[in-house]
This record gives structure tokens, C-alpha cells and sequence, in this order.
């Protein structure tokens, strides 16, 4: 993509009908480090890699609750990904409110959508940068969904957004049908691994930098951080060293 | 109640017959008393459970203490309606602090938060007197009573409700050693002592207080957490 006369703001379409203020925020999500999403039958996770910008600062948030049944992972702008949970969090206690339940994961994603959009068509305004895995349990079970910053919502099986994510995605198109039965543990570890293929040459998933979240049928939305992650990043390296392959 | 045909009647009267006691009133009184007394490192909220409406009850079992978190409980007088909403505003504020913090929001945090909740209201106040429970930054019980529009005050004991006039000297007198002499007015009970004060409060204003009655709730709370308790009272 280069500059051109179509690009100046959102509400102008390219001869080819594309909208490219939308586009480049997507290129704002890709710059972002990588995270991974995947469900089971009972259970869905998200593992991301945290960045730090320097030695001196921590390592950036990726990982943030909604609700006891719902949590999102981000890739992008994380003062965006700020106002969506936010926003997000408030409409899960006003489910419970006004209709005196859970806020349905479906729901909650089209809510942030059209929230989404309308900043792609009003005249001076900018799209979110920031795309979002969403992961929840509602009476229909676990779910997995990405957001973009266009408002479009879909949902997976399996998933992965931000920097290097295709390799992520590889992976995960390769085992996604042996996920269903998995159990918890299993999950987050071959999370972890789709998510170590998105790792520069020499990097690696350690304690400071994984971010791992989980919820499902008897667990609330759970995040671990720092040496909670040490369990699962140990059966990461024991799956490695039996991979003799 | 024919509500629309009884405004429209009042706006076409004359003026002398407009009288003001027969207007609509958003608040209702649905009686019930609530106590808490605090101890070294522990405390006790016990409220009974009838919900009346004059001289009809309305509910047998309808509790005024609510559990917060782990650490906190809500004694309520008053307005039952308000008293809910009250409740429910303050959860959605505790879980907001949660999600924020990643932590649970301290009793002492949670007293402040009470009083600027209430006060938003001033010019149409929560009908509530509420008590809230929990233990301060040392693990000591904590006692902050209000008053509908968010006067706080930290004490050792309280009583708020239809028998509070009843109840509240009574404690005066037990857990305030007041007026005695001879006595060390700072002491602090133990747990069974309290526990038998407020179930005898509760049986003596029962007694008299018609409001008062059917079930009472009693919670303790100390550093392992909450625990609850129902008893019986006086159906009559």
C-alpha cells in the first residue's frame, strides 16, 4: 500500500472499494506481538507473548478480564484495547442488571463491532487500532472470536493475531481437530506451542514474557502471569525434547 | 389504584382541596432492624429478615445483610427497594475495582466508597440506613454507620432500624459500658459474649416491635473469612 488520494479519511471509498483508513489500522494490529486462541469442548484459552519496549520498563499487558466468563487477549494499540475492555466490562454488569445474567460472548463481540464501525463511517473520526481475541463460556458453551478494527467479528475454532501470527496459524489449521477433547492442560500447552512458532530466531516463551488466559465450564476467567506460567512453559520444553522428530 | 383518574382529579380541584397528604411518595418504610458490634479482630452484623408495609408483612424472609466480598458486609434499615439498589450498585463498583486493581477492595475503601455513593444522591436520596462490617488495615473489627445521604461515622457498635430505640441503648449499656462506673469503657468483647448480646437483642426487640421478627440472619467476620447463621425468632 502506498499513499494515495483515497487515504485521507475513512469516509472515502477507493475506486476499488476499499477504505484504506481501515486497512492501515489493521496494519496497527499487526505490529503487535503475537496471540493465540483456541477452544475445546469444555474450555477456551489465549496465550500471548508480552513486549517490553527496554530493560528499564515491564513487559505490556495482553491478557484482561471482562467478566468470571469472559476475557480478551489484544494485538495493537493497547490504550484502544483499554477503552474496549472498559466498555466491554460495563455491558457485562449491565447484562447481569437488567436481565440478571451472564452477557453472552456473541453479543458482547457485536457490541464492540458496531461500536467498531460506526468509527469507520462517521465523517473525523478514526477506527480502533487494536484487534482482539475474545474468549468466553456461555450456556452455549466456550467460544473463540477475533475483532478487527473494521467492526468485522468472526468466530473460530482456533486463532491467532499480531506479529508473525501466520506461522501460528499454521500450526493450528495443522491440529485444530484434535483440540475438542483436549483437556485444559493440553490446551494451553499447544497453545504455547502455535505461539512459539510467532518467537524471533533466538527468543524464547519464558516467565516474564507469557501471558496465559483461560475460562471455561467450572473455571472462571482465570490469567496467569510470571511464575504461574513456569507449569505450563515446563511441559512445553518436555513435549519439545519428545519430539525427537 | 386508579393512578392516572386520581392525578387528573387533584390538577381540576379547587385550591383549598388540593391537599399535599394525598400525593404519591416514592418511599416506603418497610421496617426491620439491623445491628453490627465490632471486636478486636472480628465482627458481628445481625439483621432479622421480616419485610413489612405498616401493619401488613409483605415477605417472612427477605435478608438486609449482605455479603459484599470476604471481608465486608451491609446491614440495611429503611426502604428495602433502595436498600437493594444500593447493594447492587456497590457489587458493580467492587467488581469494577477488581477488574482494575486485580485485587479485592478493602473494607476501609469500600466505607469511603459508601458515603460518596450515598451523597451523589443527596438530592434524591437512597431511603437506607446502612451499616457496613469488616475488618480496618490491622485486622481489627470496623463498624461505619451512615446516615441516608453519606454521613460516616466509625464505631464500635450500632443499631439502625424500627427497633433501634430499643436495641441501641441496650447496647449502650452492655457493649458501651455507658454511665457505669468501675468499668474500662474502651474494652472490647469477646466473640460469644457479642454473638449473645445481639441474639438478645434481637429476642427482646422482637417482643415488643411489631416490625421486628420471623428469621435472623447473623454473620461473623474475622481474617478467615465470613461465616452466616439463621435463627428463628417470633412469628407473632
Amino acid at each position: 500500500m502506498f499513499r494515495n488520494q483515497y487515504d485521507n479519511d475513512s469516509s472515502t471509498w477507493s475506486p476499488q472499494g476499499r477504505i484504506f483508513q481501515v486497512e492501515y489500522a489493521s496494519e496497527a494490529v499487526k505490529q503487535g506481538s503475537a496471540v493465540v486462541g483456541l477452544r475445546s469442548k469444555e474450555h477456551a484459552v489465549l496465550v500471548a507473548v508480552k513486549r517490553s519496549p527496554n530493560e528499564l520498563a515491564s513487559y505490556q499487558k495482553k491478557v484482561i478480564r471482562i467478566d468470571d466468563h469472559m476475557g480478551i487477549a489484544m494485538a495493537g494499540l493497547t490504550s484502544d484495547a483499554r477503552v474496549l475492555s472498559n466498555y466491554l466490562r460495563t455491558e457485562a454488569m449491565r447484562s447481569k442488571m437488567v436481565y440478571g445474567r451472564a452477557l453472552p460472548i456473541g453479543r458482547a463481540v457485536n457490541a464492540i463491532g458496531d461500536k467498531a464501525q460506526s468509527n469507520t463511517q462517521e465523517y473525523g473520526r478514526r477506527p480502533y487500532g487494536v484487534g482482539l481475541l475474545v474468549i468466553g463460556h456461555d450456556d452455549t458453551g466456550p467460544h473463540l472470536y477475533e475483532f478487527n478494527p473494521s467492526g468485522i467479528v468472526s468466530e473460530y475454532y482456533a486463532y491467532s493475531i499480531g506479529s508473525r501470527s501466520q506461522s501460528a496459524r499454521t500450526n493450528l489449521e495443522r491440529n485444530f481437530d484434535t483440540f475438542e477433547d483436549m483437556s485444559l492442560k493440553e490446551l494451553i500447552v499447544q497453545g504455547l506451542r502455535s505461539l512459539r512458532d510467532t518467537l524471533q530466531q533466538g527468543k524464547q516463551l519464558d516467565t516474564l514474557n507469557t501471558s496465559i488466559g483461560f475460562v471455561g465450564k467450572g473455571a472462571k476467567m482465570t490469567i496467569l502471569d510470571g511464575q504461574d506460567t513456569q507449569e505450563y512453559l515446563d511441559l512445553l520444553d518436555e513435549g519439545e525434547a519428545m519430539d525427537t522428530e | 389504584m386508579d393512578f392516572v383518574g386520581f392525578q387528573q382529579e387533584l390538577a381540576h380541584a379547587p385550591a383549598t382541596e388540593r391537599h399535599t397528604h394525598n400525593r404519591w411518595e416514592p418511599y416506603v418504610d418497610n421496617g426491620g432492624t439491623s445491628l453490627a458490634i465490632a471486636g478486636a479482630d472480628y465482627v458481628i452484623v445481625a439483621s432479622d429478615a421480616r419485610q413489612s408495609n405498616g401493619y401488613n408483612i409483605n415477605s417472612r424472609y427477605d435478608p438486609k445483610a449482605f455479603r459484599l466480598s470476604n471481608d465486608a458486609i451491609l446491614a440495611t434499615a429503611g426502604y428495602a427497594a433502595d436498600a437493594k439498589r444500593l447493594v447492587e450498585v456497590l457489587e458493580q463498583n467492587a467488581q469494577m475495582y477488581y477488574h482494575k486493581h486485580d485485587r479485592v477492595m478493602k473494607a476501609s475503601a469500600m466505607a469511603q466508597m459508601l458515603s460518596n455513593t450515598l451523597y451523589g444522591r443527596r438530592f434524591f436520596p437512597y431511603y437506607v440506613f446502612p451499616i457496613l462490617a469488616g475488618l480496618d488495615n490491622e485486622g481489627k473489627g470496623a463498624l461505619y454507620c451512615y446516615d441516608p445521604v453519606g454521613n460516616m461515622e466509625r464505631v464500635v457498635y450500632r443499631s439502625f432500624g424500627s427497633a433501634s430505640a430499643l436495641v441501641q441503648p441496650f447496647l449502650d449499656s452492655v457493649v458501651g459500658f455507658k454511665n457505669q462506673r468501675g468499668v474500662d469503657p474502651t474494652r472490647l468483647l469477646e466473640r460469644d459474649q457479642a454473638l449473645k448480646i445481639a441474639v438478645d437483642a434481637f429476642t427482646g426487640a422482637t417482643e415488643r416491635d411489631i416490625h421486628t421478627g420471623d428469621w435472623l440472619d447473623i454473620f461473623i467476620v474475622d481474617r478467615n473469612g465470613v461465616t452466616h447463621e439463621k435463627r428463628e425468632l417470633k412469628h407473632d
